[in-house]
This record gives C-alpha cells, structure tokens and sequence, in this order.
C-alpha cells in the first residue's frame, strides 16, 4: 500500500508514474509477490522488486510504459535469456508487471 | 480503482485488487463486494478471499485468463502503553517495519512531548482509550509503565481480545505479582499464558533501543514465525 499511496502523491505532484509489481516468484527471492516499485519517466523511482540486481531494467521499463501506457509482463532469471544482462545471482526467477497509472485509475 | 483501494486502506478495510494479466484489467474485491472493468467468477473470488485473509499475494490461472491477486491489506496495529523512555525507540522501529503504532498514557507530561507528535497519543486512562480500539488478530499490545493502576486493565483488556501479540515488561519477579493480580481478576494461568513477560527475546538488551529490538523482534516472530 505504501508505494500506491507514494504513486497517487507523485500523480498528484502532476508526475506520470508507472508500477512494477512483483507478481510471481519461483525458487529463492528477495522480494515477495506483491512487492512493488514506483518509477516516473525520468527514471526517479522509489520501493524495491528484488535486492537491486534487476531494478536498473525495471525503472527503464517503467519510463517506457510511462511514455507508452502500454503494460509490460518482464521475467528475470538465471535459466532466462537475458540472464547475461541482467540476472538474479540467487538463482530465483521472478516476473514483474508494469502498468502506468492512467488518470481513470486516479480519478 | 487507486482510489478505491487508497479509501479501502484509510478505512482499515482489507481489499485485493486483481489484475488480468493478458489485457491489464483490473476489478477489485474485499470480503464482502466485488466491482472493476472484468467480472470475476465465483473460483477467482474465493481464491481472492483466501489470499486476503492470508494476506498474501499470488498469480492464479493460467493463459488469457491468469490473474494476479495484489492482497492489500491494513498495517498491523501496535497499542503501547506508556509514553515513557522505551516507548520512543520502538514506536519508531515498529512504524519503519509497518506497524501503525498507537500510544497510550493519561500522564501528559509522558504523552504530550514532542518527541511522540508523529504518532497517535490517547491521553486517557487504558481502560477508557481501549474501549474506543476494535482489537483483531492483528493487533498488538505491550505495556511498559510498571504501574499496575495503568498496566493491569490493559493486560485485562488484551486478555479478552483477539490480540496476537501481548508483552508486558517488567522483571520476571514484577511479572509474577502481575500474574497473581490477574488471577484475582479471574484470568487462568493458561489465558495469562499468553502475555509475554518479561518482554522481549533474550538478547542481552539493556538500552531502550536495544529493548525495543527484542520487543520488536518478539512481535515479528508471533505474526510470521507461524507461517515458516
């Protein structure tokens, strides 16, 4: 609740904001489902989806949602693709929605 | 739907907001109603239910129909009674791990300074602040002044709710006259059984901050140990 109540004062501050939420885990994570990340387009961000390994791709991810409005389903883990780049080092896999917070929502 | 669950939440309503993960839409449901831009089915809403009552957060489904379940739910409440030393340090740790913290202490001299101004001071007697409180199985008391006019009603109040946390400092000779005084109220061993006294776990705390850790980390372990 923490971070909507942030993201509905950084709206109110005439900022457009997206949300990442953690979703789904499997194996060892650092964060739960439900966890959750609040990033505008500038990249300023608040809250956490896993102890920093895969915030830098989540905050880029939100910035492009944020200009887009389209949601994205982001998976990260060391058995994924992208693991080169960006990976979990605990060997979980964790997958993150982002949503921008359209006006409807915040009406 | 933001605003619904931000008025959820101011209200202490526990609400899960669901979202379809294939096109975004998203409906919300609490333990009573439902509503949103998809109408969950009869399975979804009490997968939803449960998830709420666990407080716990989890994708369901599979495909175009897979549906993450965000339960959310209001902080936990901590009900301290004693605006004395302790009480500073730990209604600032238990606010930074998410409890909402309520202070309890008809001595305003204690309860009106400064220091406490962020938090909620109820400057009546126990007795009479608690019968304005709905204690639930999220709720926690600990008493800290050592003085039984104010200690034992809280304790007697505590001990006929739902509370799942009651801790009461004191020394283990100060815990058992307080246990003596309770059975005289009526209390069995096993009802007082669960106050934990002398509060706190055993770590060699003796600052008030350190005794606010053990204190802290004793209501952590009762509301998270079970779920190990």
């Amino acid at each position: 609740m923490e971070m909507l109540q942030l993201a509905a004062q950084w709206h109110a501050e005439g900022r457009r904001v997206a949300l990442a939420t953690v979703i789904a885990t499997w194996g060892s994570s650092p964060r739960p489902a439900g966890s959750q990340l609040i990033a505008d387009a500038d990249g300023q961000f608040a809250g956490s989806v896993s102890g920093g390994c895969i915030e830098a791709d989540v905050i880029r991810a939100c910035a492009e949602t944020v200009r887009s409005g389209v949601p994205k389903l982001l998976e990260f883990g060391v058995a994924n693709e992208q693991a080169w780049a960006v990976g979990l080092s605990c060997g979980g896999t964790v997958q993150v929605y982002v949503e921008a917070l359209a006006e409807t929502q915040l009406a | 739907m933001l605003d619904t669950l931000l008025a959820a939440n101011r209200s202490g309503t526990p609400i899960a907001l669901l979202t379809r993960l294939d096109d975004g839409a998203q409906a919300w449901v609490d333990l009573g109603q439902s509503a949103g831009e998809f109408d969950a089915d009869d399975a979804l809403l009490v997968q939803a239910r449960a998830l709420l009552r666990a407080e716990r957060s989890e994708s369901v489904g599979e495909g175009a129909s897979r549906v993450f379940i965000h339960a959310c739910v209001p902080a936990p409440k901590l009900l301290l009674i004693g605006a004395v030393h302790i009480a500073q340090p730990l209604a600032r740790m238990a606010a930074l791990a998410g409890y909402s913290v309520t202070l309890i202490d008809p001595r305003s001299a204690f309860a009106e300074r400064p220091t406490f101004e962020d938090f909620r001071v109820l400057t009546q007697w126990p007795d009479e602040a608690l019968a304005t409180i709905a204690a639930d199985a999220r709720t926690a008391l600990v008493t800290l002044t050592h003085d039984p006019k104010l200690d034992d009603p809280a304790l007697d109040w505590a001990l006929r709710s739902e509370c799942f946390y009651i801790g009461a400092l004191g020394s283990r000779k100060t815990h058992a006259s307080r246990l003596q005084r309770l059975a005289a109220r009526g209390f069995t061993p096993e009802q007082c059984a669960r106050i934990h006294g002398p509060v706190g776990l055993s770590i060699g705390a003796v600052s008030p901050a350190e005794i606010a850790v053990s204190i802290l980390a004793q209501l952590i372990e009762s509301r998270r140990g079970a779920s190990r």
